[in-house]
């Protein structure tokens, strides 16, 4: 069994119709799993029902044999499990180093450990650790979101396309970070637009249509099935 | 001599009441812009909050001195502060509990929270006249005077002197100490940082784990606190009459507004530039000007720029200037 699992969920946004039915996704530690597919497949939505920021009409979140489904999202951070937004994924208006420190706001053990930690994954970070985060680049901003959201040393981290609206190369270097992190042992979701360069470095990808999983497989899998080629990835 | 004569004259008559005028607009000024950074609304219930726990620092007051407690040569109101302020938390806990806390669940959009607030002021209102009325109350005691005009002008000879009342002293004094405690709070402290993470940006401070409920709880304690202080300053400098704090409220607004809403330094700053405003424009410089100008010259009118009268509508010129031209404030605060 996976160790982060979301089973045949079923959810929606209030009294909505079903924005994703019977999908199912998981994930190991030292993983990267990408989720793609077509505008409002609900790819942002299978991830936040496995944040618990929706609620879920059927189907459940299991994470190291632990049934979660009815755990808040607090409770869920708790657990290990971390979120990095799409949008105001950082706190703007403190410095680096008090993004960092409210990323390790439930650590009891006091902090500084991981800040050095994380300095040392995103050197950019130490470098800049007491400028205000709304002064820096996108592509640096990201870093700041992913060392938040590390700061409380997760077993999984979800990331919602974590490459939007950043320029290719900056894309590169974010992807190269994101695979520095699963490194750490650390078992990484994340939605991507960027389909092509998502598989590179995914080790499985889940493709979702109107909901439901339409394709799975390796990175290479994916990349190389021609109905997945011609569907999503342009040829 | 004439020079230093006019000077002393507009320390005297305006720098003085103005920076103790602006300590007291300060403290008001950040309880509007901690509450609005926080629990994202204007809290239209200012006013009448300071006056609240006011009320219990007079009170006690009377209390402790038909006790035969008193402070010295200090104010006996300053040793009532304690109490007045955990009565003031009390209440405002109290009223977070059963009115505010159940538009914020439901997520109510900002407007409907000021709605809600006018609803609260008009209550505290009622209250507070029901338990000590409309009436004007002195309650200061101790030595009214640290410097007076003639132990002044004995002192440097000089045809005008200062005169430096108590309460203006303390005034600046408290104002400072309570102020920089905030601002190291704010700034320093796990806490602190975790509200400004909330202020800044409510989902991801959740998605760190930070408590809500909490922060809200601490951004009421801390605003109690200097409501009540703000509150008390006031009344012993001027003295305590219930509607003249509601009054106060629309000074204070503009101080949180000028400063830039939501930014506590830029509250703090907008105090000074309200009061100061308030007073040099409403100050009459015919005796300044004397001194200044050969005999001749020598104004016969007031050379005031603007009654007393009309103090508020400076207040309110400021406001409508600042949000047509730089909505945001002198400090960048966030946009109304």
């Amino acid at each position: 069994m996976a160790f982060f699992e979301g089973k045949q969920m079923t959810a929606g946004y209030g009294d909505g119709p079903d924005i994703i039915s019977s999908c199912t996704i998981n994930a190991n530690r030292g993983e990267i799993v990408a989720i793609l597919g077509p505008n409002g497949a609900g790819k942002s939505t299978a991830m936040k029902a496995m944040l618990g920021l929706l609620n879920l009409k059927s189907g459940n979140v299991i994470l190291d044999g632990k049934d979660i489904s009815s755990a808040s999202p607090q409770d869920r951070v708790k657990y290990g499990i971390s979120f990095v937004p799409q949008t105001r994924n950082v706190f703007a208006e403190l410095t680096v180093r008090e993004n960092l420190e409210i990323g390790g706001f439930l650590r009891t053990d006091g902090v500084q450990k991981m800040i050095d930690s994380i300095y040392e994954l995103f050197p950019i970070l130490g470098e800049k650790k007491s400028q205000v985060v709304g002064q820096l680049s996108g592509g640096q901003r990201q870093q700041v979101a992913l060392g938040r959201a590390l700061m409380s040393e997760p077993s999984v981290l979800m990331l919602d396309e974590p490459t939007a609206g950043v320029s290719p190369i900056v894309m590169d270097e974010l992807f190269e970070h994101i695979v520095k992190v699963k490194k750490t042992d650390v078992a990484i979701i994340m939605v991507e637009q960027n389909a092509k360069q998502a598989l590179n470095i995914s080790d499985r990808g889940y493709v979702l249509v109107t909901g439901q999983n339409k394709f799975e497989g390796s990175g290479d899998e994916l990349l190389n099935d021609p109905e997945v080629r011609r569907s999503f990835l342009g040829g | 001599m004439d020079i230093l004569n006019a000077l002393m004259v507009l320390v005297n008559f305006t720098v003085i009441p103005a920076l103790a005028y602006g300590s007291q607009l300060a403290l008001g000024a950040i309880f509007v812009t901690l509450i609005y950074a926080v629990l994202r609304f204007a809290n239209f219930a200012t006013g009448d909050m300071m006056s609240f726990g006011t009320m219990f620092a007079v009170l006690l007051t009377y209390y402790f001195q038909s006790k035969g407690l008193n402070f010295g040569v200090l104010p006996t109101a300053l040793l009532t502060i304690p109490f007045a302020i955990f009565m003031m938390i009390a209440y405002m806990l109290l009223i977070d509990k059963f009115v505010f806390k159940y538009y914020r669940i439901k997520k109510s959009p900002p407007v409907q929270f000021a709605m809600v607030s006018v609803g609260v002021m008009f209550v505290t209102q009622a209250i507070i006249r029901i338990i000590i009325g409309p009436t004007d109350r002195r309650f200061l005691d101790g030595e009214k005077f640290i410097l007076k005009a003639t132990e002044f002008k004995e002192m440097t000879g000089l045809n005008e002197g200062i005169t430096l009342k108590s309460t203006q002293a303390i005034t600046i004094v408290i104002t400072l100490i309570v102020v920089s405690i905030m601002f190291w709070f704010l700034n320093k402290t796990k806490t602190g940082t975790s509200m400004r993470a909330y202020s800044d940006n409510e989902d991801l401070a959740l998605l760190s784990g930070i408590d809500p409920k909490r922060v809200v709880m601490i951004t009421w304690v801390i605003a109690g606190i200097l409501a009540t202080i703000g509150g008390v300053l006031y009344g012993l400098d001027k003295s305590y009459r219930p509607f003249v704090y509601f009054n106060n409220m629309l000074p204070i607004f503009a101080a949180a507004i000028v400063g830039g809403i939501g930014n506590p330094y830029g509250a703090f700053f907008g105090g000074y530039v309200i009061a100061f405003a308030e007073i040099f424009l409403t100050y009459s410089y015919k005796k300044f000007l004397q001194y200044l100008l050969p005999e001749n010259l020598s104004p016969d009118t007031m050379v005031q720029a603007l009654s007393t009268d009309y103090k508020f509508a400076i207040s309110f010129s400021i406001l409508v200037i600042v949000l047509l031209i730089r909505p945001s404030g002198i400090f960048k605060g966030k946009v109304i």
